[in-house]
């Protein structure tokens, strides 16, 4: 979720004498660890590794315009090109290899009928403005997973555009903007918790808003009687994570939103953590207008090293009027319309316009879809229950070790937030870090959890194991991570070097932000 | 449940270790009156890979594939040949189920593609860097947008009349609520663009002139003029490409003084997917990085000096700066810019230089057989892989009709611009490598048999 806050950057710390008792390789390379150069390296502008038919001989009409000076994109054969990224690949820690226990991300399991399901040519190879007669099949898929949507959620509508959930929390913004200007109300404030994922204060500015912070309890929760003394007449929506980034449920959500609701503000929920409660909470039942919903999280759409994210946004009863377009209908006679700009006036007049060109991320929709299919209404509630009771397992099999700050205001929702403090027993050695705790976990072959996020909590460590861990693959994260967590409290020197056995050891990244290498050029390489 | 691995027995196990009674002790937090006392009602159960597969497929068999009839559609996506080793190598699980590369010692595979995308973009575009991909197209031009208005601090936007009716749409739904000023007319049919009139229009109160190119007639023209003139009064350009592939073909934005080039990277390696995931290409001058939205990676050293990769800049970024950041952006369109990145390397820039012009070429052929057609004229007179015919008719009952007869003829204006009636006999058709002999012949006849 978060990446390395604390401003460490790597000392010429003795590498110690077993590793320089490592024998050195001509190659570089280590055995099956292998180093991999630079496109621009190894490959020719001249060289290609597809076959492209001979051009028929008729005049150009380039308008003068032909771009005759080099570009210098470099090209491999179809051999050098599959080594060159399998390589690759191989320097990357992935679900599939093991568990990626980053809290607030929900790294689960990726199925793979859903890339089959996907890359069917009736989804994968239509064009957004072929005329709705010839997708008819790709409306239906929008339909029914808006319905699915829908009834999980308890909510009136849903807005499938958003491409990702920092975009959906914009529509969700913008629809409650949309709502208050109808009424003729000029509101310009967003509350947000301190414990807020960044994007929340970062959309509400994105869209014109002023942001302000509300505290938090002692125990981990939005301070109800701070929010209570702060709503006005110039706040126009809260936005609330529930469960939190604490990995908290907020107890008092229908207090919230009563509250919010008799101030004329709206309730915006940031449903990145809709894991936890799929089938098991509607956030329609607790007072939410507005809830983005990652698909890539929820409904295990893959990561993809960063993305595409996809972003449905479900809506309200007061909101749904205002809802971007397009938006897919169903007609008496079983068809699909598809409405945009042309029909808005006849079907959708109030939205409030459009996000995105075309229709939104139709190849995670079908994944998402094929999900939520395969689970069915008693999966899905057997998904919230497996990924809550994994991580309360993970919390009550480390709390004696670290530090659980919320650990005994009750159970934890889908993951368990520990902190480098103190808590009786004794916290990390001086000069040991969650920094530290994260890498030595790199050398016993795990992603590190999240390390510094929230914020709220001092050397957060954030830990979301999902519910497609077994028990076995949770005991002997336990065991790694209580062994690594050990050697931080005893002052293990090796840790402070970890990680050792990765294809690259800590990398500077003050000197990288410092001097900005964002292109490779010729001659200019660091190394 | 095929995807849940724990038993009866590991949970009853868990649950002692915990300390709860029963599952539902780990829900007490959730209000009594909110809490499921079971299923949601009229939802289906789980099911079988074989039968989710069956429903689905049944589902995409209702839709009109472009691999299964004539295929002339793009206006701002773009049907191509994927070498299959793209789609091999994307699926990798290495790839495809990693996470954004928050710690980079297990993450250089993610960070070197990034660092090798950046560079082909930055390159392919003729900027002098690139970030790690946007959401689209569409999006990443408003926020090129919103990052000539932190540069110039101005708030007012001159958007060509050839800009993607879409992309305008977006920007126009966006500064509804920045309160920034859009200056917009729709296109008419001419030859030209509306170069002189956006020149006309610049003033000292213009942060950006955004032009397409090529637009969305599919027409093309130099840039430089209109670029000077933005920069004689301290505006900046930007340019919108839409189909990447052209700039294996004509001159790149950056090169004619574009100080910021966004584009949908679709067209190289993504595939159509009915719209989405799509790729956003962003590309600037090293002057404006630290004013630029979105994820970048940068090339640093390791603990034994050895070259590697790391996330950087990021105090751009919503994550450290909140509501002070460029954007809030927090994903990119990673997967779509590992594929990106894949073909292009398989390319090379003979490739891409060869597939460009093919692709010109027979946009060539089937441009002036259509010219012959009695009722077509062809609007451009330049133009990449795509143009603009206007017939004697409705251009979108045209186009129902040859869907009707099984051709995909291209994009009717009618559709992209519903309110515009001067434009509604307009028919923008792309021409790609993809499409047949065969494929020229029925649209040819299916125009002449609709229009006779």
């Amino acid at each position: 979720m978060t990446i390395n806050q604390s401003g460490w950057r790597p000392e010429a710390n003795a590498d110690l004498a077993a590793l320089q008792a490592m024998p050195a390789t001509v190659t570089g390379n280590r055995g099956l660890m292998l180093e991999e150069a630079l496109i621009f390296e190894i490959g020719a502008t001249d060289r290609t590794g597809v076959d492209i038919a001979t051009a028929p001989d008729v005049p150009s009409h380039l308008g003068g315009l032909s771009r005759d000076a080099a570009i210098g994109l470099p090209g491999l054969s179809e051999q050098e090109t599959v080594r060159h990224y399998t390589r690759l690949s191989r320097q990357n820690y992935a679900i599939d290899l093991g568990l990626f226990p980053l809290g607030s991300c929900t790294m689960k399991h990726n199925p793979r009928l859903n890339e089959k399901v996907a890359r069917m040519p009736g989804f994968a190879d239509i064009h957004p403005l072929q005329p709705v007669g010839t997708v008819q099949g790709a409306l239906a898929v929008i339909y029914e997973l808006a319905e699915w949507l829908k009834a999980l959620t308890g909510m009136a509508a849903v807005a499938m555009s958003p491409k990702a959930g920092a975009h959906g929390e914009l529509c969700g913004l913008l629809s409650i903007r949309a709502a208050l200007e109808a009424r003729g109300d000029a509101r310009k404030v967003i509350l947000v918790p301190e414990s807020a994922h960044g994007t929340n204060p970062a959309t509400a500015a994105f869209c014109g808003y002023a942001v302000e912070n509300i505290p938090a309890t002692a125990d981990g929760r939005v301070d109800l009687a701070a929010l209570k003394a702060r709503l006005g007449p110039d706040v126009a929506a809260v936005m609330v994570t529930n469960p939190n980034t604490c990995g908290l449920f907020e107890r008092d959500m229908k207090n919230i939103a009563d509250a919010v609701h008799a101030a004329g503000a709206f309730v915006y929920c940031d449903g990145a953590n809709f894991n936890a409660i799929v089938g098991r909470v509607r956030p329609g039942d607790l007072g939410v207008d507005a809830m983005h919903i990652n698909l890539h999280k929820t409904f295990s759409t893959p990561h993809g090293g960063g993305g595409p994210g996809s972003g449905p946004v479900v809506l309200s009863e007061a909101l749904a009027p205002y809802a971007p377009l397009p938006v897919v209908k169903k007609q008496d006679d079983g068809s699909f319309l598809l409405v945009e700009e042309e029909t808005a006036g006849d079907h959708h007049a109030d939205g409030f316009g459009r996000m995105v060109a075309f229709h939104g991320q139709m190849g995670m929709f079908t994944r998402a879809l094929a999900y939520i299919l395969s689970h069915g209404a008693d999966g899905l509630r057997q998904v919230a229950e497996d990924a809550v009771l994994n991580a309360n397992y993970l919390l009550r099999s480390l709390d004696d070790l670290l530090d659980a700050p919320f650990g005994a205001s009750g159970p934890c929702m889908h993951e368990a937030l520990f902190s480098d403090a103190d808590h009786g027993n004794g916290g990390l050695a001086e000069g040991f870090t969650t920094l530290d705790v994260a890498k030595g976990l790199i050398d016993e072959g795990y992603h590190p959890m999240t390390v510094y996020f929230p914020l709220v909590v001092h050397g957060a460590m954030l830990i979301e194991p999902t519910e497609t861990e077994s028990k076995a693959a949770l005991d002997q994260f336990i065991l790694a991570l209580r062994n690594v967590a050990q050697r931080a409290k005893a002052g293990d020197e090796m840790l402070k070097g970890a990680p050792w056995y990765t294809p690259r050891r800590r990398l500077d990244e003050t000197l990288a932000a410092r001097k900005p290498v964002l292109v490779w050029e010729a001659n200019t390489a660091a190394s | 449940m095929r995807y849940l691995p724990l038993t009866q027995a590991d949970r009853q196990a868990m649950l002692d270790r915990i300390g709860a009674a029963s599952i539902d002790d780990l829900f007490v937090d959730v209000p009594a009156d909110a809490r499921l006392p079971g299923l949601i009602e009229g939802l289906p159960l789980h099911a079988s890979e074989m039968s989710v597969e069956r429903h689905m497929a049944a589902l995409a068999r209702r839709n009109i594939s472009a691999d299964a009839t004539p295929f002339f559609l793009g206006a701002g996506a773009y049907r191509h040949h994927v070498p299959a080793s793209v789609d091999h190598l994307i699926q990798r699980g290495e790839f495809l189920t990693a996470y954004t590369p928050y710690q980079p010692e297990i993450a250089q595979g993610t960070l070197q593609v990034l660092f090798e995308f950046q560079t082909q973009v930055a390159k392919l575009l003729g900027c002098d860097v690139a970030n790690a991909s946007m959401y689209d197209g569409s999006t990443a031009c408003w926020e090129a947008i919103c990052m000539a208005r932190r540069i110039t601090k101005r708030g007012k936007a001159l958007l060509s009349s050839g800009l993607h009716p879409h992309y305008v749409n977006v920007a126009k739904t966006m500064a509804k609520f920045t309160g920034d000023e859009l200056v917009y007319q729709a296109p008419s049919l001419d030859v030209a663009g509306d170069a002189d009139v956006l020149t006309d229009a610049i003033g000292k109160d213009v942060s950006c002139v955004v032009v397409q190119y090529p637009d969305i007639l599919g027409r093309i023209g130099d840039l430089s003029v209109l670029a000077d003139k933005a920069h004689e009064a301290g505006a900046l350009l930007i340019a919108v490409v839409t189909e990447p592939l052209a700039l294996g073909a004509i001159k790149a934005p950056g090169e004619m003084g574009a100080d910021i080039v966004v584009g949908e990277g679709q067209s190289i390696g993504v595939g159509l997917q009915f719209g989405g995931p799509y790729l956003g290409l962003f590309a600037t001058r090293h002057k404006y990085v630290r004013q630029m939205p979105g994820r970048l990676c940068g090339e640093t050293v390791d603990s034994e000096g050895k070259r590697g990769f790391v996330l950087t800049l990021s105090t751009r970024e919503q994550h450290i700066r909140r509501e002070k950041a460029t954007s809030n952006i927090c994903t990119n369109s990673g997967l779509c810019a590992l594929a990106f990145s894949i073909h292009m390397t398989l390319l090379g820039e003979k490739g891409l230089r060869d597939l460009a012009m093919l692709n010109h070429k027979r946009a060539v052929q089937v441009a002036e057989k259509l010219a012959t057609i009695p009722g077509i004229s062809l609007l451009n007179d330049a133009f990449f892989n795509e143009f603009t015919v206007i017939l004697p008719k409705d251009a979108r009952q045209v186009v129902r009709d040859l869907a009707d007869r099984g051709v995909l003829a291209g994009v009717s204006l009618g559709r992209l611009f519903p309110d515009e009636t001067a434009l509604a006999r307009g028919l923008v058709i792309a021409v790609t490598e993809m499409v047949t002999d065969e494929d020229i012949d029925a649209l040819i006849a299916g125009l002449k048999e609709v229009l006779a």
